[in-house]
């Protein structure tokens, strides 16, 4: 039952925002179902999958997903991210964190002004 | 598609999946970002995310059902409820105006930036000579 809970939850804020949710389905899931934060991370990515693929249909059916562009910016990304989590091993991210926070501010400010 | 955009395109997507995987964050949050961009509206981008999303999240499970961290019937489960939760918040989101949903995103943006410096604010607390 907590479960559908946090599904339902993920899958709503995943279609509002288009992004996968595990930003809110992994706290929801360390919090109520006691899954380790490994576990529960790990988890969402598989749940992820499902509710990105059910966002992909209920938007294609309304006619907004662009399929040229997911190509070009998700192909190089998954490379990409099979890099990062390699990096992730090997450096500390402590301050490159810092750093990325504050890129994520200014992208947000663009995005207000623009 | 002009050769720029293409260009700009894979150079920009490289660089999100980097990120995502340098800093545990899903490719969403920055593909949206890319996509506007890029040109596209923002509920288009949004449309467009979830479907680029799919490949680095489908390696990435992949990889975390090998190592034995992922529970297959949980994220079916969870996974499974969400299809219900996704038309919701799709009929929500264009309901919306352009602007809104945009001013939105980037609040989402300002609270992962937040929960960020807090995780390794508290890290290095926690492990003080690790930094």
């Amino acid at each position: 039952m907590r479960l559908i809970a946090i599904g339902i939850v993920a899958g709503i804020f995943s279609a509002l925002l288009g992004v996968g949710g595990g930003l809110i389905a992994v706290p929801l899931l360390v919090l109520f179902t006691q899954l380790p934060e490994r576990v529960a991370t790990a988890t969402s990515l598989g749940a992820i999958g499902i509710t990105a693929l059910a966002g992909v249909v209920a938007y294609a059916y309304r006619g907004e997903v662009n399929f040229e562009y997911a190509a070009l910016v998700g192909l190089p990304a998954a490379g990409g991210a099979f890099l990062g989590t390699m990096l992730q091993q090997r450096i500390r991210t402590q301050h490159l964190t810092y750093g990325f926070a504050v890129l994520l501010t200014g992208v947000g400010v663009w995005l207000l002004v623009s | 598609m002009t050769t720029s955009t293409i260009v700009l395109g894979i150079v920009l997507g490289l660089a999100a999946g980097v990120m995502s995987g340098l800093f545990g964050v899903g490719g969403g949050i920055l593909f949206v970002p890319t996509l506007v961009a890029l040109g596209l509206g923002q509920i288009e981008a949004q449309a467009t995310s979830l479907l680029a999303i799919l490949p680095t999240v489908a390696v990435g499970a992949a990889n975390q059902h090998r190592y034995g961290n992922l529970r297959p019937r949980t994220a079916v489960i969870v996974g499974a409820a969400s299809v219900l939760g996704v038309e919701f918040g799709a009929r929500i989101a264009t309901s919306l105006s352009e602007t809104t949903l945009r001013r939105f995103f980037a609040v989402l943006l300002f609270a992962v930036a937040i929960q960020l410096v807090w995780r390794a604010t508290r890290a290095r607390a926690r492990y003080p000579d690790s930094s």
